[in-house]
């Protein structure tokens, strides 16, 4: 019997349209080419330990009840998932804060703070950023909006520092930018507020907390998951898609695909080739030093840092193995949370280069990966406390290791530079979510999940009904 | 249906679509976009979640008549005659 979607890949976005179709009392197949679910935010356990993968914190925390609760994208979110607040068990940062050369400015969950950390390093910018900060407050997200300025060219408007422009920009990008050294205005807009206005928080328990609650949802609202069942291809008639052929041989239909994949991976699947220049070409080294006491035990108070050597923000591929000017120091220790944690985690990103990973023989990567979680450590250093005499275990991955479990071509962690806002490759019934549809991050990536199910399933079909 | 309970129907549903709104103390002649803000999306969900339960079809030019709780009471009330409470199928 045929489904009413299929939709590939248990990553956030996929668990956030299969879930919100369900509700909606469609019939919904999950395909999943790994054994677990979760895609680039996904989760595993090494030496006896737990680790997330991905990014360390979700965006966009507004507290539930609040003014700022109302119509922002998290509420949002869990009400399109019938899920409540108090479900993700959300713990709050510490703080965090951007250190670039001879400046350092803090930002929390309450906007003010940044605003008066600006007002006291810049004096001379307290205007520009409080109008900054309402231009972002009324930007409208669209899905027809391409391109447009980008964001230093925003920057620009409204700040004369370059400084502090460079150190507006150099976290957005890190959390957030498929394109190299700059984003667009809409993706500015959106990381701005997710970041900067509304904060980061951590469901107790990492990654798997949010996860295992979105596919235990999914199940109950009638997700058939399939974990272990890769796409070979998806099915094209008369230029719409119906279907999906598995690895195994296997031939799902329906009339509706949503593929969480990529853009190129999709078309690719489909049978059309795309132009290489429309793979994504950033990707991080990352290293989890687990730490014989919690971060903030040895002073480090930071739940994310962002840190630059140079004055202007680089975010680009690297000419060699990884570019450790700038990077990122997270923390899961510095969150609000209940259970007390024994160890400490720290976690070191930087840029790194796909092609010169992947040119690595096997003999000399693993060194390679020792020697770059080495360098990306001692740049980061000198911006916070030497935590390394503290290791007790470290684990590190390259761009091969995010492409090898993620699928995505490249390690490109925030796709393609070209996103599909409208969830459109060019073939009918046949939709992009997640990376390459433009919403990143987290929240970011469910959102996109259930956007493209609000859009190209459920407004047409209930409009179709009434 | 009585009225009372096609109020509780109204309130089961909106707390399935907003689980972290108090519907408990809506005002009913205020309008829920106000009280609970709610978007076109939500609607939506409201209007399948009684096609789902009870198998009434609300045509999108009568989703004005939903606008406070009054309304979806008078509307309802009638479309929902002879039918019996249940309580939505949130997972």
């Amino acid at each position: 019997m045929p489904y009413d979607a299929i939709v590939i890949g248990a990553g956030m976005s996929g668990l956030g349209a299969a879930l919100r179709l369900a509700l909606h009392g469609r019939r919904v197949v999950l395909l999943e080419k790994h054994e677990l679910w979760g895609g680039l935010n996904s989760f595993y356990t090494l030496g006896g330990r737990r680790f997330d993968v991905g990014l360390h914190a979700l965006t966009n925390f507004v507290r539930s009840g609040t003014d700022a609760a109302r119509g922002a994208p998290l509420t949002r979110l869990l009400r399109a998932l019938r899920i409540r607040h108090e479900e993700l068990r959300l713990g709050e940062q510490s703080g965090s804060e951007i250190a670039f050369p001879g400046a350092r400015l803090a930002f929390t969950n309450d906007p003010a703070v940044l605003e008066a950390e600006v007002a006291r390093i810049f004096p001379g910018e307290r205007d520009g950023f409080a109008a900054l900060a309402s231009w972002v407050r009324a930007f409208e997200p669209r899905e027809d909006r391409t391109g447009g300025p980008s964001a230093r060219a925003v920057l620009e408007r409204h700040l004369h520092e370059p400084l502090l422009r460079e150190m507006l920009l150099l976290p957005l990008l890190f959390y957030g930018s498929a394109r190299a050294d700059d984003t667009d205005e809409q993706t500015f807009a959106i990381l701005f507020r997710a970041l900067f206005l509304e904060g980061l928080c951590r469901p107790e328990g990492g990654i798997r907390t949010l996860l295992n609650l979105l596919v235990k949802r999914a199940r109950q609202a009638g997700v058939e998951l399939r974990l272990s069942a890769g796409v070979r291809r998806v099915l094209v008639a008369g230029g719409a898609a119906h279907g999906v052929e598995l690895e195994n041989g296997e031939v799902l239909e329906a009339p509706v695909v949503l593929s969480s994949a990529g853009a190129v991976e999709t078309l690719a699947l489909a049978g059309r080739a795309t132009e290489r220049s429309s793979e994504g070409r950033l990707s991080f080294l990352e290293s989890i030093w687990v730490l014989d006491r919690p971060a903030h035990a040895l002073g480090h108070r930071a739940a994310t840092l962002f840190f630059s050597l140079e004055e202007r923000a680089i975010y680009r591929r690297p000419s060699g193995l990884i570019d450790a000017r700038a990077g990122v120091l997270s923390s899961a220790d510095n969150f609000a949370h209940l259970e007390p944690r024994r160890e400490g985690e720290l976690r070191v990103s930087v840029l790194a280069n796909h092609t010169l990973w992947k040119a690595l023989a096997p003999e000399e990567y693993a060194a390679a990966k020792e020697r770059a979680a080495d360098e990306a450590a001692a740049a980061a250093v000198p911006f916070t406390v030497d935590f390394r005499p503290h290791r007790v275990f470290r684990d590190v991955f390259t761009p091969a290791t995010i492409e090898r479990f993620t699928g995505h071509r490249g390690g490109a962690v925030y796709g393609s530079p070209e996103k599909h806002l409208d969830g459109r490759c060019g073939i009918d019934g046949l939709v992009l979510i997640g990376t390459d549809q433009g919403y990143l991050g987290v929240i970011g990536a469910l959102i996109s999940g259930v956007t493209m199910a609000n859009r190209h399933v459920l407004a047409r079909s209930e409009a179709l009904r009434s | 249906m009585t009225e009372d309970e096609v109020t509780l129907v109204v309130k089961d549903i909106l707390q399935t679509v907003a689980p972290d709104e108090d519907v408990s103390a809506l005002d009913p002649k205020v309008r829920l976009r106000e009280q609970i803000d709610l978007d076109s999306m939500d609607f939506l969900d409201i209007v399948m979640e009684l096609r789902k339960l009870y198998g009434v079809h609300v045509p999108e030019e009568d989703y004005k008549e939903l606008a406070t709780l009054e309304g979806c009471v008078r509307y309802l009330h009638p479309m929902l005659a002879g039918k019996t409470l249940r309580s939505p199928a949130n997972v």
